[in-house]
């Protein structure tokens, strides 16, 4: 018998509604008790961490990562990327199925499920295409996936233009009860668009990528979605129109959800001009860093670690999105973790991927601009992070419920740590974050009952 | 006054203070230029490229020339940037060039934010010629120093650029110079490439040309290019010529000291009508041959060249 106990903290399991000081006790991978006799029981030889001041959760999820794995493993792996996942508190990862082969085939699902087995540190959920090869063309064996184990299909990294192809794969997915994910983009709006368009990209000169060029697919996955009955869930949400339709939506009872990440609810298009830009206008509007105590973060204009897609936009689109995910619009935080090599993003603006990593920073700046800034409370948040997600997706996941799989992350909400590319897990240093003064960490990770990242030492009294 | 900048990337972040200083050791380079002799020793023992990733014949002749009537070694390099997008990286090229113990390097790109990058990456001095839609800082201070040279000041002067400025780098870079020396700027064009966000670089935005035009003390002709993936911006040259064309019933509406310039290659016909192009209140060649004065100073002052009191008389 393989036995942990922790002692001690404020146990948040918001699929329970459960929200009390209480001792958690995991044997044999499973949790065996929250609370009550969960001290007494626990067998003599049980591990024994002390968690006190400290917030024991539901493992965190991340429905939106890339793993790189096949065929792009220069940028990540299985197992890089799932320990950059349980150093930022995740315990399940979802991956997105723009490998090189596609996830389109049964063949390519099961390889990941194999990897992951043997070499990942966090469970693994993939995800499949929803047409062949991400073209957007044909329709991909939705049914084999399914049965391969996918969660959910998608074509992220490209958008189905195709209304029609859309709207039968949605029919389609319903026989499944597949949540169909969309990354919303509009190609012929957004044409050769490589930041937000506003004032920013015309003073820098860059060809702009228009909220509209989003707000038109969120718009024709809300009438789909309404049509089929099929689950739709529109991925990275970047602008204020976008997360006004889907909270309508959402009022009308039509199944549509919306995704948010952090990249987009802390930073606005202001940063691509560079750090100056930047804390001169939209930079003090985000919790932590209003007067210049805090250590503001330098870095250059025309950062190629600034380009994603969708882009960073306005102070004002932060602002919605932000309200979205408090008022419950947004049911899911994730990181749209994009890892790329340095040299690929060492280049001209233009020519740089798309794509920021994200696992390691999620929850900081989650906790940052949603419960420190006072927006909603940590239950809720981890909400977002557990139910939510696994809600969607069907998964066996996101609860601290009695017989179930003990994973199970332990935040301290306090930590005061500063973000550095040289102490991250992940194979790609691509993130804006870098240097980066955070408050807020997960501090123990415990995947199936094993204990996977501990960082408790600075966080014990 | 003085210079302490290595690199000249951009007009946006000079003071009005650094543009007088380049303006002003231009003047000193222009005399030089007047006379029999016209080369000075500034520059000598010294390494400058001219790295055009992106084809240019105006701006990498007056760089080349400027270069060597400062005395420098030059070397030109020309590629397509989709050529050196399929290998090497513009990093790699410049270093490679850096370890030939280059100490300058001019950089001509169609990537916005080619030259800021090659900054960061390098050691020697990198002087932007150009890069994408965002700035062509040395076309602007020739732009400037022009009118001064012909007005006498900036400061409460009106400048109307007409044409495509949404894609033009020349227009951004001068909007930066002109308004930082406190002119007044209007932008001319049809909405579609003239888009409203450039009123928050404190420029007037109207798509009526004649109110454009009819206080402006400069009017600044931006060349119009009419490319197949533009078919959506507007419908024809004809119809831009129409509309936002500087003709001779237009002129007769301006200031009657109004000046015409235009960055070239222009479009006879096109955006400006031919006769116009050459009338004595064009300044487009005087353009070209201040660009040469501004170029030495731009290279001289990124040299460690303090202002124009070292500019030998």
């Amino acid at each position: 018998m393989k036995a942990l106990l922790l002692t001690g903290g404020r146990v948040l399991d918001p699929a329970n509604r459960f929200d009390a000081v209480a001792d958690v006790l995991v044997v044999d991978g499973k949790i065996a008790a929250v609370g009550g006799d969960a001290a007494a029981r626990a067998p003599a030889e049980a591990e024994r961490l002390s968690v006190t001041g400290l917030v024991v959760c539901p493992g965190l999820i991340d429905l939106h990562v890339h793993l790189r794995e096949p065929g792009q493993t220069a940028k990540e792996t299985i197992a890089t990327g799932t320990a950059a996942a349980v150093q930022g508190g995740f315990t399940s990862v979802v991956c997105m199925p723009n490998t090189s082969p596609a996830i389109d085939n049964a063949g390519t699902v099961a390889l990941i499920h194999d990897v992951a087995l043997d070499q990942g540190v966090s469970h693994v959920y993939a995800t499949g295409a929803i047409t062949r090869g991400l073209a957007g063309e044909e329709m991909a064996p939705i049914g084999t996936l399914q049965k391969a184990g996918v969660v959910a299909i998608t074509d992220d990294g490209h958008c189905v233009q195709n209304n029609e192809m859309m709207r039968r794969a949605l029919e389609y997915a319903r026989m499944f009860d597949l949540l169909v994910m969309d990354h919303c983009q509009d190609y012929s709006l957004v044409t050769e668009g490589v930041m937000h368009e506003g004032y920013w990209s015309t003073a820098l000169g860059l060809r702009g990528w228009p909220s509209a060029g989003e707000e038109m697919i969120v718009a024709r996955n809300v009438l789909l979605a309404e049509k089929t009955g099929a689950r739709v869930h529109c991925q990275h949400l970047s602008s204020a129109g976008s997360v006004q339709m889907i909270r309508e939506a959402r009022q009308r009872g039509i199944s549509i959800s919306g995704e948010a990440c952090p990249h987009h609810f802390t930073l606005t298009d202001a940063a691509v001009a560079g750090s100056e830009k930047f804390w001169a206008k939209d930079g003090p509007g985000i919790w932590g860093f209003a007067t210049p105590d805090r250590l503001r973060p330098s870095w250059p204009v025309y950062d190629t670690n600034f380009k994603m897609n969708p882009p960073l936009r306005s102070a004002r689109d932060r602002e919605a999105i932000l309200a979205g995910i408090a008022d419950g619009t947004i049911e899911v935080i994730a990181s749209d973790h994009a890892p790329h090599c340095g040299y690929e993003k060492e280049v001209e603006f233009d020519y740089a991927p798309f794509g920021i990593t994200g696992l390691e920073t999620e929850l900081s700046l989650s906790l940052m601009q949603l419960v420190h800034s006072g927006r909603m409370s940590l239950s809720d948040l981890v909400h977002r992070f557990t139910v939510g997600p696994a809600r969607l997706l069907r998964l066996p996941a996101g609860t601290l419920t009695v017989g179930a799989e003990a994973d199970v992350t332990v935040i301290d909400p306090d930590r005061e740590w500063v973000y550095e590319r040289a102490d991250s897990a992940s194979k790609s240093g691509n993130s804006p974050f870098h240097g980066w003064p955070l408050k807020g960490k997960a501090v123990l990770t415990v995947v199936s009952g094993k204990v996977v990242w501990k960082d408790l030492k600075q966080s014990q009294g | 006054m003085t210079w302490n900048r290595k690199h000249l990337l951009d007009i946006e972040s000079l003071s009005a203070e650094e543009i007088i200083t380049v303006l002003d050791t231009a003047r000193a380079f222009k005399a030089v230029g007047e006379r029999a002799i016209k080369k000075v020793p500034a520059l000598r023992g010294k390494t400058v490229v001219n790295l055009f990733i992106e084809p240019s014949t105006r701006t990498r002749i007056s760089f080349e020339l400027s270069e060597q009537r400062l005395s420098a070694d030059v070397i030109n390099f020309t590629a397509e940037a989709s050529s050196l997008k399929k290998g090497e990286t513009l990093k790699d090229t410049a270093r490679n060039l850096e370890a030939l113990n280059a100490d300058f390097i001019v950089i001509r790109h169609s990537a916005s934010g080619a030259a800021h990058f090659l900054s960061r990456v390098l050691n020697a001095s990198v002087i932007n010629a150009g890069d994408g839609a965002h700035e062509h800082p040395t076309q602007a201070l020739l732009d400037t120093f022009t009118i001064r040279e012909k007005k006498g000041r900036i400061e409460g002067l009106n400048v109307t650029i007409l044409g495509d400025i949404l894609y033009s780098r020349v227009a951004r870079s001068d909007i930066w110079a002109l308004t930082k020396l406190g002119a007044k700027m209007t932008l001319c064009g049809p909405p579609t490439l003239v888009p409203r966000e450039f009123e928050k670089m404190g420029c007037r935005v109207t798509d009526d040309v004649e109110e454009a035009i009819r206080d402006a003390d400069i009017i600044n002709l931006l060349r119009i290019q009419h490319e197949r993936q533009r078919k959506t911006m507007f419908p024809s040259l004809g119809e831009y010529t129409n509309l936002f064309g500087l003709n001779r019933a237009r002129l007769a509406l301006t200031k009657p000291d109004a000046l015409i310039m235009h960055p070239g290659p222009i479009n006879r016909g096109v955006e400006i009508d031919s006769e116009i192009a050459d009338c004595d209140r064009s300044l487009i060649l005087q353009q070209v041959t201040n660009g040469l004065a501004v170029r030495m100073a731009v290279l001289f002052l990124v040299n460690g060249g303090k202002g124009p009191q070292e500019v030998g008389a």
